[in-house]
């Protein structure tokens, strides 16, 4: 084992719904840095693959490990479950999710979601928290909205929020699920100018994404999905400048 | 099985409440809770239409004392509603002395009056919030038909403002049955004042409360299930085909 | 100015027992109503069948006939259970049911049943979304309920608590049958005493409206206030 634990590594993660298997053995490991992209048709299983990484999905089999360290299962009536919920909770304060649907807190202004889990979660105090907070808003630029109500700003504000609350967990690594795909196209360059920045300070992200131009430019790695099977992966000149199946072909075409 | 049939010929022959004479009451308690609740949804229904016609009117002077009756009648409760009428109606100048004073002396009719009033100011509420929820297109597809007020009223907004009413109605029509037990506060031999009076006489709250609860529960699924085939008959057009 | 007949003194202290009666029934029924909705979205096939049962037999009985069958019921109940105690053991020990907590048990225990269904609908209301972000931010089970699901059901909630709370305050008047001397209970008694209803009646049903009013304010103004930020589903 290297001297620095990964940030997060998954093997052979396995998830069905019913009789549909959607994910059939997917794994992926992350070094620190690293941005890796997950590409795909809708109900490739992207996303489910996604959830599976902080268990808002509980997959069926595969292991999880985050910062070197293992979740346990255990099976029981409904399936199989972690072990430890604690263990859950301590994992996901390491890992931040960026949602679809942005997910803000409807009954806190913007100041308040971002320090909501710094000072319950992690048991920061109230000011540090609030003096983070304050400069994050300023790096995604919405210092002026601090006091505002998620439903009093446009969807580009709230998705550009919600990356600051990610922030905010100081996380090991950014789960970004399908971040501008809510969006009007107008507001999805700010969007993604935050992210881009963020990949160029070194973050380390695993991102949901159709934005091909951010995958090609951002990531280190590229995972093109189907039907719950990995069908291409590599670096983005690779997989999205000479892709080899027919299937990665048909998907890319369209948009060139 | 024999062992059963004892044990309930027992039950019954050592059974001192449930009389033929105390059914017997609780049979009239029945009657009389029946008229009090028909006569008054019926009445109170009737009355209910003009009033929520005028309510939904934009003339301010029909429209304001409707909705003072309404909010007066809904803010207060039945009972107080009950004991004004049923004190206060002796003090009414002249009526001792007309024809109709032989039936007020009753408790039954002040009770009538008081459950009236009540059920037709929730009633027109309810038809008021129908008639306003009646979409903009279908009104304006009326006038361009050319269409008068009353005709539009009458043909396109009652019929479809009634249908949408109805469940709100068959809350209102068992409110009406469940409010009803206060009658026997003024004396009168309705169901539960039936199963007082039961009570008192043998001084048995659990028999006396449990036998009347279970009429009403049974009278209250009646109403249900009458409401449900309605609207499945006349709200079928509203569901997606 | 109104002559009371001496009677206004006591008319004020019963709408002093209206409202405290109104104000802790409505508390008992918000426990009850959290407990009933929790009951009802739980796993548990067994509590979910007693909470139907529950607010299904509320639903079905008037509200004076389950009153009196607790008020009544529950002091025969007592007088078991104090007569055995005097017989085995001797002890001389005699409680009456007191009508206001009678009141109060009961009024709770009703609207316990409505509030329920109220709770439900409004958790089950709650963005589905906004509880994920909780969980992905680490949070406990705990710490989701208290600071996220709970105030975002209340706002919810508002609504059918305000109609539920009007309705609780109409039916506390149905004490003044078992006895409590609440205001609806004291205009009674002066009515018959003096033969002037009117004088009695009137202001008491002025006073509900004046509670009914400015409870709607207040639930207006709480809605106004919760509702900021809250328009944008």
């Amino acid at each position: 084992m290297a001297a620095t634990p990964l940030p997060l590594e998954v093997r052979n993660i396995k998830k069905r719904f019913g009789d549909t298997e959607v994910l059939k053995g997917l794994s992926l490991k992350a070094h620190k840095g690293d941005v890796i992209t997950l590409i795909g048709a809708s109900g490739s299983g992207k996303s489910t693959f996604l959830r599976c990484m902080n268990l808002l999905e509980q997959p069926d089999e595969g292991d999880l490990i985050v910062h070197g360290e293992e979740i346990r299962f255990k099976q029981t009536r409904h399936g199989r479950e972690p072990a430890d919920w604690k263990q859950v909770v301590r994992m996901r304060a390491r890992l931040s999710m960026v949602f679809q649907g942005f997910n803000l807190w409807s009954h806190m202004t913007l100041l308040e979601n971002i320090i909501e889990a710094p000072v319950h979660v992690l048991g920061k105090p109230k000011k540090e928290a609030i003096e983070q907070a304050r400069a994050l808003l300023e790096r995604v630029g919405l210092s002026e909205r601090a006091d505002a109500y998620p439903a009093q700003m446009s969807g580009g504000q709230q998705q550009r929020g919600a990356i600051a609350r990610a922030l905010a967990m100081d996380p090991e690594v950014m789960l970004f699920d399908e971040p501008t795909s809510a969006l009007d196209p107008e507001l999805v360059g700010d969007v993604l100018k935050v992210m881009r920045d963020l990949a160029a300070e070194g973050r380390t992200m695993v991102v949901v994404t159709h934005e091909m131009g951010f995958a090609r430019d951002v990531s280190s790695q590229v995972i093109y999905l189907h039907q719950g099977l990995v069908e291409e992966a590599g670096p983005p000149d690779q997989v999205l400048g000479n892709p080899q199946s027919p299937r990665l072909k048909q998907f890319l075409a369209p948009k060139y | 099985m024999q062992d059963i049939t004892l044990w309930f010929q027992d039950l019954l022959a050592g059974n001192l409440i449930f009389t033929p004479q105390t059914l017997g009451y609780y049979w009239e308690g029945l009657v009389t809770t029946t008229q009090l609740v028909f006569l008054s949804l019926v009445i109170g229904l009737v009355m209910a239409v003009p009033l929520a016609i005028g309510r939904s009117s934009g003339r301010r002077w029909i429209s304001l004392p409707i909705y003072a009756y309404t909010y007066v009648f809904r803010g207060t409760p039945l009972l107080i509603q009950l004991y004004i009428i049923y004190y206060g109606v002796v003090f009414f100048d002249g009526i001792q002395e007309t024809f109709l004073w032989p039936m007020l002396r009753e408790a039954f009719y002040p009770a009538l009056i008081a459950f009236t009033l009540n059920t037709a100011a929730y009633t027109t509420e309810i038809f008021r919030g129908a008639i306003k929820a009646t979409a903009k297109g279908e009104i304006e597809a009326a006038r361009a038909y050319g269409m008068s007020q009353g005709l539009m009223m009458r043909r396109i907004i009652l019929p479809s403002a009634f249908r949408r009413a109805l469940p709100a109605y068959g809350n209102e029509v068992i409110f009406m049955l469940h409010a009803s037990a206060i009658a026997s506060v003024v004396t009168l031999m309705d169901l539960t004042g039936a199963a007082r009076f039961v009570y008192a006489r043998f001084y048995a709250p659990f028999e006396a409360f449990l036998f009347v609860a279970a009429i009403y529960l049974c009278l209250t699924f009646a109403i249900l299930y009458l409401f449900r085939w309605l609207e499945k008959r006349l709200l079928a057009h509203l569901k997606p085909a | 100015m109104l002559d009371l007949h001496g009677y206004g003194p006591r008319l004020l202290e019963g709408a002093g027992v209206t409202i405290q009666l109104a104000v802790l029934s409505l508390a008992l029924a918000i426990v009850l109503g959290l407990l009933t909705a929790s009951a009802k979205m739980s796993r548990s096939w067994l509590l979910h069948r007693v909470a139907t049962l529950y607010t299904t037999l509320i639903r079905g009985v008037p509200d004076l006939v389950l009153m009196m069958l607790l008020f009544f019921g529950g002091q025969m109940a007592l007088n078991l259970v104090t007569d055995a105690l005097y017989d085995r053991f001797g002890v001389d020990w005699y409680v009456n049911l007191n009508a206001f907590a009678a009141g109060v048990l009961t009024i709770g225990f009703i609207f316990g049943a409505y509030m329920g269904e109220t709770f439900r609908g409004a958790f089950m209301a709650v963005d589905h979304g906004q509880i994920e972000a909780g969980k992905a931010y680490g949070m406990s089970p705990w710490l989701v309920f208290r600071r996220i699901r709970f105030p975002l059901m209340m706002r919810h909630a508002l609504p059918g608590l305000s109609n539920n709370w009007m309705v609780l305050l109409k039916t506390t008047a149905l004490v003044s049958v078992i006895g409590l001397s609440d205001m609806v209970r004291i205009a009674a008694e002066a009515s018959r005493a003096t033969h002037e209803p009117f004088t009695f009646l009137i202001p008491v049903a002025l006073i509900y409206l004046l509670i009914a009013s400015v409870s709607e304010w207040v639930f207006l103004r709480l809605q106004k206030r919760y509702s900021v930020g809250f328009g944008g589903h």
